[in-house]
């Protein structure tokens, strides 16, 4: 066994056994640290494929923003284990059956696939080797000239997502405290301080 | 004997082993010193003499310090999370160092010269939040809870400007290899680095990079007059270096990231004199100086100010300079200065 086959195979047990234990963790929190693991398995599977930007990516978006806001909602959580185990029991037939359809569905896709006569050769020559041009610098030159209207295209979605989330979460409470960063700025301490005299034994 | 560590997989092994060693050894033992240096300049401002019994003139109190913390006795609180309490120092120590495998100490002196390795540094620093969520999560206290939760709204938001200015230098060396990033700054000595064409940007990193290594005068996680010491609260004795440890090395590791993205690496600030690790060196310790001095001389920032600063000034600044940047590298402006890639070829 070369050393890349004993790496590929370390990340992909790390990939399964993260993503076993996030569904079969006790506690959500160790869910979402089971889940972040299997990001890692999966960004060194990617570099191990010669992705190195899709890995990073997948670190720095997955890893660093989208699990640890995972993390900060779970762990603000307060819920009932028990309670939630009893649910999980009464829907399991449901769950089955979904998950037995869903499978059966992947696999009559995966039976029926064909391929275009010309489509590997396609998929190949938008790829230029790795003597001309580093990962960067071919997935940029894809992204921003063939596929330039599926890649703005995509973008307006996650603004238009963006948005959606802020009008649906935005409220403004009248009855708060608000603090007025300007305002604080330009105080000076002629307009915020009084010294006063005070005789002793009368007070003010 | 050559070809054993050229060819034979446990020769790389150990040659890898042996680099890394290399790195890591004189990185702690340099960080002994920065923090015995941290506590001087810190007792200097306020007029106190800081450490100064353990040694000559106490340079060897960091060294006193640790037998102290491997020493006491390990404490961990009731109802805390004994895995995940552990795991979290941990972790917060060696991603701090993993990301030293990929910083040039000076032409080809690296150990992972990875073409993205810009963006590894990026994801491993994102990555240090979990030591701190981790941490405060596990120690079943509130105040520890609190200061984790600060510490991570404040490490995501600053992140966001820190990557911003990132591109910035990456567009205007098209690589994202560091390397490529300081020989792209090699020329007419101090004027061809990077501050002066990404002059303001120069500002915001150091600044978003106190925030992100939770320093002074951003240090609300650990603020320890409302929240005690925040997420470190409840650990005591090795725990608790391993969290200090990471901590600094982090900074030291930001200080470096000033010193490559923006003031030319190990690149010497007169042409006539030579280049080398020496530069790199002292470019870092004047960074950690100007970290120290910002920690003794500024007051803590409230909350709402430090939210209100990351979100609403530097990632709009710093977004509208990646789109100027870009308009000057398209177009040439300013005699290629923004466009390196088209001179050096």
């Amino acid at each position: 066994m070369s050393v890349a086959d004993f790496t590929f195979y370390l990340f992909a047990l790390t990939t399964v056994v993260g993503g076993f234990f996030t569904v079969m963790a006790r506690h959500p929190v160790h869910s979402v640290l089971w889940l972040i693991t299997a990001f890692v398995g999966a960004t060194g599977l990617f570099v191990l494929l010669g992705a190195e930007f899709v890995a990073m990516l997948l670190m720095i978006v997955y890893v660093g923003a989208v699990a640890v806001l995972f993390l900060f909602v779970v762990m603000m959580l307060d819920v009932d284990f028990a309670a939630l185990k009893a649910e999980i029991a009464k829907s399991l037939p449901l769950a089955l059956l979904i998950g037995v359809i869903l499978l059966l569905e992947l696999a009559t896709i995966f039976g029926t696939w064909q391929f275009a006569d010309g489509a590997q050769a396609a998929r190949g020559a938008v790829t230029p080797a790795l003597s001309e041009a580093h990962n960067t610098l071919a997935l940029g030159r894809i992204l921003y000239t063939d596929y330039i209207l599926l890649f703005q295209l995509a973008g307006l979605i996650l603004l238009v997502a963006m948005i959606g989330a802020i009008v649906l979460t935005l409220r403004h409470r009248p009855n708060i405290k608000r603090q007025n960063v300007i305002a604080q700025m330009h105080r000076d301490p002629a307009k915020a301080m009084e010294v006063i005299d005070v005789k002793p034994g009368q007070g003010l | 004997m050559i070809e054993f560590f050229t060819t034979t997989n446990l020769g790389i092994a150990l040659l890898i082993l042996g680099q890394c060693l290399l790195i890591v050894v004189p990185l702690l033992v340099a960080l002994a010193f920065l923090l015995y240096f941290d506590r001087k300049v810190w007792a200097a401002v306020q007029m106190r003499r800081g450490p100064n019994v353990v040694g000559a003139f106490g340079v060897l109190q960091s060294f006193a310090d640790f037998i102290k913390y491997v020493l006491k006795e390990v404490v961990v609180p009731a109802g805390a999370d004994r895995f995940v309490f552990f795991l979290a120092p941990m972790m917060s120590f060696v991603l701090a160092m993993i990301a030293w495998s990929v910083i040039p100490f000076n032409d080809g002196w690296v150990l992972a010269d990875i073409n993205v390795a810009i963006l590894f540094v990026f994801a491993v620093s994102s990555l240090e939040i979990y030591g701190v969520i981790m941490g405060g999560w596990a120690s079943n206290s509130k105040y520890a809870f609190l200061g984790s939760l600060r510490s991570a709204a404040q490490m995501i938001s600053y992140e966001v400007s820190i990557g911003l200015i990132i591109i910035g230098v990456i567009l205007t060396t098209g690589s994202m290899n560091f390397g490529d990033i300081v020989m792209a700054q090699d020329g007419k000595g101090l004027l061809s680095w990077y501050w002066l064409p990404h002059f303001p940007m120069v500002f915001l990193f150091l600044i978003s990079a106190l925030a992100e290594t939770n320093r002074p005068p951003f240090d609300l996680p650990e603020a320890e007059s409302e929240l005690v010491a925040g997420y470190q609260v409840e650990y005591s004795s090795t725990p608790f270096l391993l969290f200090m440890i990471g901590e600094y090395i982090a900074i030291v590791l930001m200080c470096t990231l000033i010193s490559i993205l923006f003031f030319g690496g190990w690149l010497s600030p007169v042409e006539a004199l030579p280049d080398g690790i020496f530069w790199l060196f002292a470019k870092i310790f004047f960074f950690f100086f100007v970290f120290s001095m910002i920690k003794a001389i500024t007051p803590r920032y409230r909350y709402d100010q430090l939210m209100r600063i990351g979100w609403k000034v530097f990632l709009p600044v710093s977004l509208a300079w990646v789109v100027l940047v870009a308009f000057f590298a398209q177009y040439g402006a300013f005699w290629g200065t923004y466009a390196r890639w088209t001179v050096g070829g």
